[in-house]
């Protein structure tokens, strides 16, 4: 996993809630056996027309969003089906981060898991950058800090051990092998 | 010792190491359930590591999400339709060979949905940690296991370690008290409970079912409440088990037997909440007066009572879930078009819900111009149905009753539904284009399916009962 330490980037705006991973990465393309190529797929029900011809309408597939490393989502995003397969898309694609008031529990391990940062923000900061698709927002680890182009700033929570693998690109299985020790004691200790 | 939730004491009878501020807790996880979708990039890495799968004997390899459900295609006389999910197929073969993991295959009699055959086994047990690479791992919280979906990344953790790094979440009872009227099923009650908390309500939280309607519940019934705690966010939902549990349980193929037996049923009977716990959040529910429920929506949390309307226009989320689906505020659900019906999948693909089916459809026709697919959830429970006639009557009533697996639930392998079709689904996703392109899918109980599956619209079970 690469360090993350910053993502300093404009953002793309997603406004609906419960965008569940059926949308990110529709099941029939999770017949592959690997992480790459994905991002070929991100959204594809709403970035591609019934002929594969891209969307226009769609936020994704806008001039302006050429570039953007963090989308911005409506309430509760990743609900839904556990596979990883969605942090990987949102990856393949370009993305660094989601911004959302609410992000589904399952999908939020997967992302830290890959680098993929989720911020979880309150309904004021989330409003704005709802209301202000494009904005160039900073989304700094060392603090927990995301700040907007305003000079508003908002403290994200993350907890320390999330933060300190994604901020060193530490593979939380190196962490688990170094514990295998005390697992072996609990096997052992254990009648059943 | 202070008083403890069910959830407390099976988190802390498989705390390795304990949660600080800085760490997680390591959880030791006693039965890994793995299929072929989420498992290939987690192999992928134990090769790449040089590692091999550390406690095999734990871990159980099925085929369901992308194989497909018809015969011919099964048992080789045909090659299998989706060329992706042929390679998967053969990918989880070579994988489980290779690390020493055993697997039902896809012709191996005991193969079905991931979350049917542990239960059917006796793998799945009380007080357990039980996880797989799928949000419908709660299903296993039936028997008073702590069951959870992970990703592939944590599949790897598991192989490598039989271990996960784990925050401990929060505790949420939902206290369903009163019968349940006739005509009325689990599946209604869940997505009773979903429409009443949210997709998002249980988020962070592990639920427990409790009250005198959950005790009354067998245990496909049980089952297929807790599968859908993830459809209210939460990662697990737990009952704990009773007479109704260990009756189910023994002379399970892989329960304990004997004086094992005696000793394990002497452990899970603790594994009960204790008077006075107190849980981080709870909502109460009357049985006595749900209905018959249907969603009409693009989420599970979009559900109404059979009889009742689509609530009016709300706000623009709302409303393009409506245009999706093709319906108005205000629109009466009874007696709008069906396309397909399907009766299947880790939700409802049991063998009393294809008695259920076969309740309504004996002596009874599938509508013309509706296809009606029935999908059982293990190959024990198509031999079962089999056995006791349940398939002859589908097959008189006009439907196609295949062999198992996830099928329409989310149209891997073929089986799909077209787009601006409605499908009537016993399944537990009503997502944008979740049983194909542009379908249109509906959640209800199996007598809902069956009923308006012989009706050719949507109807109400209770006058076919």
């Amino acid at each position: 996993m690469q360090p993350v330490v910053r993502v300093h980037s404009k953002t793309v705006v997603l406004p609906s809630s419960n965008i569940d991973t059926d949308q990110i990465i529709p099941a029939r393309f999770l017949t592959t056996t690997t992480r790459q190529g994905l991002g070929r797929e991100l959204f594809a029900d709403w970035r591609y027309r019934p002929d594969g011809s891209p969307n226009p309408d769609f936020p994704l597939n806008r001039p302006e969003a050429e570039g953007a490393e963090v989308l911005v989502a409506g309430r509760n995003f990743g609900c839904g089906s556990s596979r990883e397969h969605a942090p990987w898309a949102l990856l393949d694609f370009g993305f660094r981060a989601v911004i959302s008031t609410e992000i589904a529990d399952i999908f939020r391990g997967n992302s830290l898991k890959n680098g993929f940062l989720p911020i979880v923000v309150d309904e004021t900061t989330s409003r704005w950058l709802l209301d202000n698709p494009g904005a160039t927002v900073d989304i700094d680890l060392k603090e927990t800090r995301l700040t907007l182009p305003t000079g508003v700033s908002f403290k994200f929570p993350l907890e320390a051990f999330s933060r300190h693998c994604l901020m060193n690109g530490i593979d939380e299985l190196g962490y688990l092998r170094s514990r295998l020790q005390d697992i072996e004691r609990f096997e052992a200790a254990r009648s059943w | 010792m202070a008083a403890r939730t069910l959830f407390d004491k099976v988190w802390a009878a498989h705390e390795v190491i304990a949660e600080t501020a800085d760490t997680p807790a390591v959880l030791y996880i006693d039965l890994h359930l793995i299929h072929e979708v989420t498992s290939p990039q987690a192999f992928s890495v134990l090769r790449s590591l040089g590692l091999p799968v550390r406690r095999p004997e734990r871990t159980l390899a099925t085929m369901d999400h992308s194989i497909p459900t018809s015969t011919d295609q099964v048992f080789g006389k045909v090659p299998i339709k989706v060329d992706a999910a042929a390679k998967q197929v053969q990918q989880l073969e070579h994988n489980a060979a290779e690390f020493g993991v055993e697997l039902f295959g896809m012709r191996d009699a005991r193969r079905g949905i991931v979350h049917v055959i542990s239960p059917e086994l006796g793998t799945t047990q009380p007080g357990m940690t039980i996880v797989c690479g799928d949000s419908h791992t709660s299903t296993h919280g039936a028997f008073g296991a702590l069951a959870f979906g992970i990703g592939t990344t944590e599949v790897g953790h598991v192989f490598a370690t039989q271990s996960l790094l784990q925050r401990k979440p929060k505790t949420f009872a939902v206290n369903v008290e009163g019968e349940l009227r006739p005509g009325v099923t689990a599946k209604d009650l869940i997505l009773a409970i979903i429409g009443k908390i949210g997709v998002s309500g249980g988020t962070g939280h592990v639920f427990e079912y409790r009250g005198s309607a959950i005790r009354a519940l067998s245990m496909d019934e049980r089952m297929t409440v807790c599968n859908m705690s993830i459809e209210a966010g939460a990662r697990a939902g737990m009952i704990a088990p009773d007479d109704v549990t260990f009756a189910y349980l023994k002379d399970k193929p892989r329960a304990p037997r004997g004086a094992d037996w005696d000793a394990a049923l002497a452990r899970w009977r603790g594994f009960v909440t204790d008077p006075g716990a107190t849980f981080d959040a709870a909502v109460d529910i009357d049985a006595s007066q749900l209905e018959p429920m249907i969603t009409y929506g693009t989420n599970p949390g979009m559900v109404i009572p059979i009889s009742a309307t689509i609530p009016a226009a709300g706000d623009e989320v709302f409303d393009k879930a409506l245009r999706y689906m093709g319906f108005h505020g205000g629109d009466v659900m009874l007696g709008k078009p069906v396309d397909v019906v399907f009766i299947g999948s880790c939700t409802n693909g049991r063998l009393e819900d294809l008695q259920a089916a076969a309740h309504i459809l004996k002596g009874r026709k599938v509508a013309a111009g509706v296809r009606l697919l029935i999908v059982p959830g293990s190959q024990a429970i198509k031999r079962a149905a089999e056995e006791a006639g349940y398939a002859d009557i589908f097959k008189a009533a006009g439907a196609d009753f295949r062999e198992s697996g996830c099928s329409m639930c989310l149209g891997m392998n073929g089986d799909t539904v077209a787009a601006g079709q409605y499908s009537i689904s016993t399944s537990n996703r009503n997502f944008e284009g979740r049983q194909g392109v542009g379908a249109r899918t509906l959640l209800v109980s199996p007598f809902t399916a069956a009923a308006s599956a012989v009706r050719g619209r949507i109807a109400d079970p209770r006058e076919l009962l």
